[in-house]
């Protein structure tokens, strides 16, 4: 059974523009998924409709058992809890510690009060010390996140993500702020997870040769439509420039 | 301003380009002009007379707007007025900001409440924004009367519709990003608020209190004026017997706190942003 | 890179738990020692302490809050609900708007003019910097005095009316403009005035060459901010100073006739306007950044 379920969604904000045209796929367990194409194409729609940050027009979504759109308010937050999400831009509360930031990733899991007064077990602290050990980050742990790299910042959100003891993560752009060697960084930790910890991952990228590189299974979209589905060993090049609709050489290509 | 013609000669898209920045500012310079003229004869202004009045006022400031030893005396009450009426400024600048704080949230789209509340919260806002200090406290004097809380009221209400604009800006600018990752977790509105907004857009708040601070000492120095309370009545008492050497001495508390608040406040803001 | 299997919870190593800061119960903290937070929370505890303290020592001459809330409220009603005009006329209102309007505007023209100067004398990449902290310490008393006060005591000096009101008004346009102004100088690229200075341009040559066209934009949306506030300064100086403009009628409505129908027509003649301008103001802004 997928873990992860889109059935001819599609997505029109304001009723004019037309977000994503009736996209369907199924990602398993454990699976390493990349979603490629040009801005503007639909890829951070894809991954918002999945938590419910947006809400889709059209067709059913499938995550964990739960049907996203038809989902309350409770199951929402069971749904969130479980598919963990990092950003182009970190995303992280700046003014407070590293610590802090990790441990925003149990809210889900808390009591609306013991989340508002910031309440957290000891448990779930050491947890989060032993995530930030993972991530290579413990001396940063009593930072505060503005004193951080771009590099560590999107490591604290990668923490932040695996505190919600995720069954997904949901990757937007995780390296597009970052430069060559801290992507790399990234890119090897979202791998490490993947393989050791069996979480799956969705990851939109805009560098195809990054793509190629870690993923098990490339989605390619255009305008909202899905255009390739398959492994990355059968992408072909003419693929590849359908998908960026543009001609040969113009390919993004800037990480190695 | 001709001295935009005094350059060397120019390729001809671009002299085009500053012929077309003279006339702009030929018409502004003209409008200004005409808008000036209707001004001043509106309102009877004396061109002459002004310019006149300010050498004029100085030396009379000179020689009479000085303490002497009877406005020294009356120190002790006129330092008792002016701790009143910086506890005014404060305790409603505090009072309006709390209150401004929740229903800002209200307005902001980090909480997701319904857009029809959104709109409500800041029409509301506009309305206490925009109806000026000096209506509500001619307002208040109806039923308070000469009273403390005439003042409070009129300059709450003002403070209030200003900050809750404020902090709706304020947080929807600061901290939209690290809102949408804290519903990403799975985090209630609720807890998003007090580990996502309150964190991040706490300094920007104190700042601008402590900017609306400076500012209510100033109104309350007026509305004081209006409702016969606090310093702004001191000076208007001793401004009406003629004592202008205790006029001054009122004048003079009210710079130097003014100054003190605001330096007091610069160095704060300095520490927390 | 060697505790990578969190799923199995391995027990906590040895080298973490050295970087873990503990309070006194052997907690383990999480807030970052910051002086910023620390400052924050000094200065609301002192305010709120501040606030409390001055609840708990103001003078309110036994008023009884609960009836006059309930008086207020009634009023409010009477003011919003019922406006009409006894004493005055239309067109006088929109007369006296006109005036008090003219006020606004006379100040903040005179406020430009001044703050045009002055900003160049306190702007720091042109300034000299000892001219510069003499003019902004001069700026800094000037505002720190109230409008009303400036123009009751050119009252005295001038006479009752508009040279008073307008020469009070723009002391303050003059000192937020200068500081509006210096601030817009200050953001234009450093490498142009260089380059000019380099070249042999004049002082004044450098002001209307490079200054005034890339930073004019930028104190033009100032000016129509200071415009915005100088009509409701205006209007409260009418009203507090006897003056003139539709501020002086508020106060005769309100504290001399006890008209609360009169006072609520005029307020929405007051309310219309200030919304306008407000409008102007912010599309002006936003064309402006």
């Amino acid at each position: 059974m997928p873990i992860l379920e889109f059935k001819n969604v599609s997505k029109v904000y304001n009723n004019i523009t037309k977000a994503l045209t009736d996209i369907s796929f199924s990602v398993y367990e454990g699976e390493f998924v990349s979603i490629i194409g040009p801005s503007g194409s639909g890829k951070s729609t894809i991954l918002r409709c999945i938590n419910r940050l947006v809400d889709v027009t059209q067709g059913s979504i499938i995550f964990d058992g739960h049907d996203i759109n038809k989902a309350d308010k409770k199951e929402i937050r069971q749904v969130r809890k479980k598919a963990g999400m990092i950003f182009q831009h970190y995303n992280l509360v700046d003014r407070l510690s590293v610590i802090e930031n990790v441990l925003h990733g149990r809210l889900g899991y808390k009591s609306v009060m013991s989340g508002v007064i910031g309440h957290y077990t000891e448990e779930e602290k050491e947890k989060a010390f032993q995530i930030l050990a993972m991530l290579g980050l413990t001396e940063q742990a009593y930072k505060r996140c503005d004193e951080l790299s771009g590099g560590q910042k999107q490591r604290v959100g990668i923490a932040r993500s695996l505190m919600q003891e995720p069954r997904l993560i949901l990757c937007d752009e995780p390296i597009a702020s970052l430069d060559p060697s801290s992507s790399k960084i990234i890119m090897d930790h979202l791998s490490d997870i993947n393989e050791t910890m069996k979480i799956t991952c969705i990851a939109n990228l805009h560098q195809v040769d990054v793509a190629l590189k870690y993923a098990k299974r490339i989605i390619g979209i255009t305008a909202g439509q899905i255009v390739y589905d398959g492994p990355p060993e059968k992408l072909t090049r003419s693929k590849i420039y359908e998908i960026y609709q543009s001609d040969e050489g113009e390919l993004i290509t800037d990480v190695k | 301003m001709d001295k935009t013609t005094e350059k060397a000669p120019r390729p001809n898209n671009q002299t085009s380009v500053f012929v077309q920045r003279k006339r702009t500012f030929t018409l502004a310079f003209l409008g200004v002009a005409a808008l000036f003229v209707v001004s001043a004869v509106v309102t009877n202004y004396e061109i002459i007379g002004g310019l006149e009045s300010i050498p004029k006022a100085v030396i009379w400031m000179a020689q009479h707007f000085v303490p002497n030893a009877k406005a020294w005396s009356r120190l002790p009450y006129i330092l008792s007025k002016l701790v009143e009426t910086a506890l005014v400024s404060v305790a409603v600048t505090v009072c309006a900001a709390i209150c401004a704080f929740f229903f800002s949230l209200l307005g902001t789209k980090t909480t997701r409440t319904a857009p029809w509340i959104a709109r409500i919260v800041r029409i509301i806002a506009a309305f206490f924004r925009n109806v000026p200090d000096v209506v509500w406290a001619i307002l208040l004097l109806f039923s308070f009367g000469q009273n403390i809380l005439t003042g409070f009221f009129a300059l709450f209400f003002s403070t209030f519709g200003m900050l809750t604009r404020t902090f709706i800006e304020t947080i929807d600018e600061v901290s939209a990003s690290c809102v949408e990752a804290l519903y990403a977790t799975g985090a209630t509105s609720l807890q998003t608020v007090f580990n996502g907004v309150i964190p991040s857009s706490l300094p920007e708040i104190v700042s601008w209190v402590l900017y609306m601070i400076e500012t209510n000492i100033r109104s309350s120095t007026l509305i004081g004026i209006l409702t016969a309370t606090g310093i702004g009545y001191l000076f208007d008492l001793y401004y009406k017997r003629m004592d202008y050497s205790s006029a001054s001495l009122v004048v003079i508390s009210i710079v130097i706190l003014v100054i003190a608040i605001e330096i007091l406040s610069n160095k704060i803001r300095k520490v927390i942003m | 890179m060697s505790e990578l299997d969190i799923a199995g919870q391995p027990p906590v190593s040895l080298d973490i738990v050295k970087y873990m800061r503990k309070t006194r119960g052997g907690k383990i903290k999480t807030a970052t020692k910051s002086k910023s937070n620390r400052a924050i929370k000094i200065t609301l505890f002192v305010l709120l302490a501040l606030t409390i303290y001055g609840f708990l020592t103001f003078d309110y001459k036994n008023v009884d809050i609960a009836k006059a809330m309930a008086g207020t409220w009634n009023n409010v009603k009477v003011l919003f609900g019922q406006p009409k005009l006894t004493y005055g006329t239309w067109g006088g209102s929109l007369k006296a708007l006109f005036v008090t309007f003219s006020l606004g505007a006379l100040a903040t023209i005179f406020g430009a003019i001044i703050a045009f100067f002055g900003s160049l004398l306190c702007a720091k990449n042109i300034a000299n910097p000892y001219v510069a902290n003499i003019t902004k310490s001069f700026v800094a008393f000037i505002r720190a005095v109230p409008t009303i006060l400036w123009v009751l005591i050119f009252t005295v000096a001038a006479g009752l009316g508009s040279v008073a009101a307008v020469i009070g008004l723009t002391f303050h346009s003059a000192g937020y403009l200068i500081k509006a102004y210096a601030e817009s100088i200050e953001e234009m690229d450093e490498g142009t005035i260089e380059a000019l200075k380099a070249s042999g341009a004049s002082f004044w040559q450098i002001v209307f060459q490079a200054i005034l066209p890339s930073s004019i934009s930028r104190m033009t949306a100032w000016t129509f901010l200071r415009f915005e506030i100088n009509f409701t300064n205006a209007l409260a100086v009418g009203a507090a100073a006897g003056v003139g403009g539709i501020g002086f009628d508020l106060y005769m409505a309100g504290n001399h006739y006890f008209d609360l129908r009169e006072l609520g027509y005029i307020t929405y003649i007051v309310v219309a306007a200030v919304i306008l301008l407000e409008m102007i103001a912010t599309k002006i802004k936003a064309t402006v950044r």
